[in-house]
């Protein structure tokens, strides 16, 4: 008899009419925007102070350089310094920039003072301007011509091809890095979040003691496999709802409130003012637009389809494992650490080295291995991988999923009637022979 | 067929562990079947062979004649020790669920469902969670659903444990009831005044072997120890002590009476009948009491596993 579509309906349903299931799906999103609005609203507020920047040039050489801005008020002082960082202080100023006569762009020669530690932005910029202008008067004075040197100026976007024709830019390899980047990091939310909450529904059923009653009717596995798919299921559910939840809210939070989600943060603001002035920027949006047409779409979406299941099988029948062989959540944390550390390398090896090259030794090595699999690959799909090595990969890791369930089904089938004492490592080993 | 099950030099080991050794059951059709044994003793690895949990190591297990495949799980009730439900579910939903999963159509296991829970008198039970119910009250849910889908085995570990006298002796009639209408039942208790209640053949496991089988009587029987219970009123109760101690074996016997009579255990060699332990009696004084002491289950589990 086949109770698998009853076993999964029942995992469903118990999973998505659970009240702690429904509060967190609809709870989730608005908390989550919530604290982006209040984010970005403090944000907001912190920027609306101007900042008053007194400069103290001794050199009298660069202080016209410095031009207010919204955020920032440069005033020129001419006093002492002891003057100057008396006035600022009872003016309440937010620093003083005291620019000293050897000032010739040694880093000694130039001190901002202020009450508190200034913010790194700041200092870059202020560093920069100088580093900029203090270059020119160097330049000047060694008797070159300026304007020979802006004229001189080459800016070079290096072409990129592969042998088959195919244009590929920079924008390129950014936008691959981001959809790579959240199909590995989805997949990774998706086993820990789901992942447990099989494990704990597997405990429920042991400390309930209703497992005897259910095994009596149906197989291990296929409770074990009902379990797993249903709670899959209510999962997609979640996720689903999450999105367009978080999507509507999103729109209506930016909307209503009035916060341009653009201006969330100062630094990102400034990159793209600066962005703004470089001429390329009109070529790098039709690079976007370009990327955007190079991606592998169709394989990709069928890479993460199957990836993702694999390799989502794959751990969360170690997480019913790890349920069956213990009788509370708490005893499972000798066991997570194992699951968890591959997972997590995956990660890492997706975000160091696949970014670094794509294609490289270690790269394609942990994208065949069946754990670090799933992520990684999908992290180097969009960067263009033979489909023979998808297809290794894919083959290497169904062969391992088949491996794992059936080494988590032993463990399962005996650890649902162990009932007391938590057991060691060495045991689980001996369930497997049983 | 009269035998219902039969298992045949039944093996099994966890690691070092020798869960049965060489065990063989026979559970004639129609009876209720007393498996006892000590804690630990293997009954409950048995029982989930039977239920085609575990698997045997060797050995053999027929249902019917038939030897047990997966199809035959629809035609055994299991009632195991360690029993639950499912806390958050609704008890009407959850025993849809079970009763699905022992092979009924939803429709099938609604009717008979609504019959059931009307006779325990738990039918406004339906929508309620079970972690709103009494321990004892899960346990009627659960007696419905181990016997709901009829099968022809009905194995029960500890039926009784968790129900007042009222609802147990509930869970009793319709034990008895099951059987009268066909079931077999294999009933597993340490409760032994239950077993001499409700049994026709017992089995005793002691430490993985199968120690005693057979019917309740014939057991006893075997068990005899040929001995009676006797109350003798006499003038002087010594002379007449001293004078039984000569013609058979006694003991000192301890049981309630209105008069302050001689009370012996008097036990018979094989030569002697009592007949003429009772006519011997009649003759020294006016006897009162004389029964013949049946061992009852709880000695003869006592007597086998010690001597074992």
């Amino acid at each position: 008899m086949n109770h698998l579509p009853l076993i999964i309906k029942r995992e469903y349903l118990t999973k998505v009419k659970n009240k702690a299931f429904i509060i967190m799906t609809f709870l989730s999103p608005i908390i989550f925007i919530t604290l982006i609005a209040v984010v970005a609203y403090l944000t907001q507020l912190n920027n609306d102070g101007t900042k008053v920047i007194s400069v103290l040039d001794d050199t009298k050489t660069v202080e016209h350089i410095f031009k207010s801005t919204d955020n920032t008020t440069y005033t020129i002082l001419n006093m002492p310094l002891e003057d100057a960082k008396g006035l600022v202080q009872t003016t309440q100023g937010y620093g003083l920039l005291h620019i000293k006569e050897s000032g010739d762009g040694s880093s000694n020669a130039i001190t901002f003072y202020s009450k508190e530690s200034p913010s790194l932005s700041l200092i870059s910029d202020i560093e920069s301007t100088l580093e900029k202008e203090f270059t020119n008067l160097e330049l000047e004075k060694r008797g070159v011509d300026l304007n020979m040197i802006n004229a001189s100026k080459v800016h070079l976007n290096i072409a990129q091809e592969s042998f088959t024709g195919k244009k590929t830019s920079k924008t390129d390899s950014v936008i691959k890095l981001i959809f790579g980047g959240a199909a590995g990091y989805l997949l990774f939310m998706f086993i820990i979040i789901y992942g447990n909450m099989i494990m704990r529904s597997v405990i429920e059923e042991k400390t309930s003691r209703i497992i005897e009653v259910i095994i009596s009717s149906v197989k291990p596995v296929q409770l074990m496999l009902g379990k797993i798919i249903g709670t899959s299921l209510a999962g997609i559910t979640q996720f689903v709802i999450w999105i367009i939840l978080g999507g509507i809210l999103m729109f209506v939070v930016s909307l209503f409130l009035g916060i341009d989600m653009a201006q969330m943060q100062t630094p990102q603001q400034e990159m793209m003012r600066q962005a703004m002035e470089n001429p390329e920027i009109n070529q790098q949006a039709q690079d976007l637009v370009n990327a955007f047409m190079h991606l592998p779409l169709v394989n990709l979406i069928f890479a993460f389809i199957l990836f993702f299941v694999g390799g989502y099988l794959l751990y969360s029948s170690l997480y019913a494992a790890i349920g069956a062989a213990v009788d509370n959540e708490t005893d499972t944390q000798q066991f997570m650490l194992p699951i968890l550390m591959p997972l997590i390398l995956a990660v890492y090896i997706g975000i160091f080295t696949v970014v670094e090259d794509p294609h490289g030794t270690v790269s394609t090595i942990f994208s065949f291995v069946p754990f670090t699999s799933p992520v990684v690959m999908l992290m180097r799909i969009p960067f263009g991988v033979p489909l023979w090595q998808q297809l290794i990969s894919l083959l290497i890791l169904v062969g391992s999923f088949i491996l794992t369930v059936w080494f988590a089904a032993k463990i399962y089938r005996v650890g649902i009637l162990m009932y007391g004492k938590k057991p060691s490592y060495k045991e689980i080993f001996k369930w497997i022979k049983y | 067929m009269a035998n219902l099950l039969e298992v045949n030099k039944v093996s099994k080991s966890f690691g070092n562990h020798k869960a049965l050794n060489d065990v063989s059951i026979t559970v004639p059709k129609g009876s209720i079947f007393g498996l006892l044994g000590p804690n630990g003793a293997g009954k409950t690895t048995l029982i989930r062979i039977v239920n085609q949990i575990t698997l045997p190591d060797s050995g053999s297990v027929f249902l019917d004649g038939e030897p047990l495949k997966q199809r035959h799980i629809k035609d055994i009730g299991y009632l195991p020790e360690e029993r639950g439900l499912y806390k958050s579910m609704k008890v009407g939903e959850q025993a849809l669920y079970l009763a699905q999963l022992k092979g009924l159509s939803k429709a099938e296991a609604k009717t008979r469902l609504k019959y059931w829970f009307d006779r325990l008198e738990i039918g406004d039970w339906w929508n309620k969670k079970i972690q709103e119910l009494s321990k004892g009250m899960a346990q009627k849910v659960q007696f419905v659903v181990t016997v709901l889908h009829q099968p022809k085995l009905l194995i029960f570990d500890e039926p009784f444990s968790g129900f007042d006298p009222i609802n147990a002796n509930l869970i009793k009639d319709e034990i008895l009831r099951l059987r009268d209408e066909g079931a077999t039942v294999i009933f597993s208790t340490h409760r032994m005044e239950s077993v001499e209640e409700l049994c026709d053949d017992i089995a005793l496991i002691n430490k993985s072997n199968k120690i005693l089988e057979g019917q309740l009587n014939e057991v006893k029987r075997q068990y005899k120890i040929n001995t009676f219970e006797v109350g003798i009123k006499a003038e002087n109760q010594t002379a007449l002590k001293h004078k039984l101690d000569d013609k058979f074996s006694i003991s000192e016997a301890h049981f309630k009476s209105l008069d302050n009579e001689l009370k012996l255990n008097i036990k018979l060699q094989p030569e002697q009948s009592s007949n003429e332990l009772l006519n011997y009696l009649t003759q020294q004084g006016e006897v009162t009491h004389f029964i013949e002491l049946i061992p009852s289950v709880n000695d003869i589990f006592i007597k086998a596993v010690k001597n074992n």
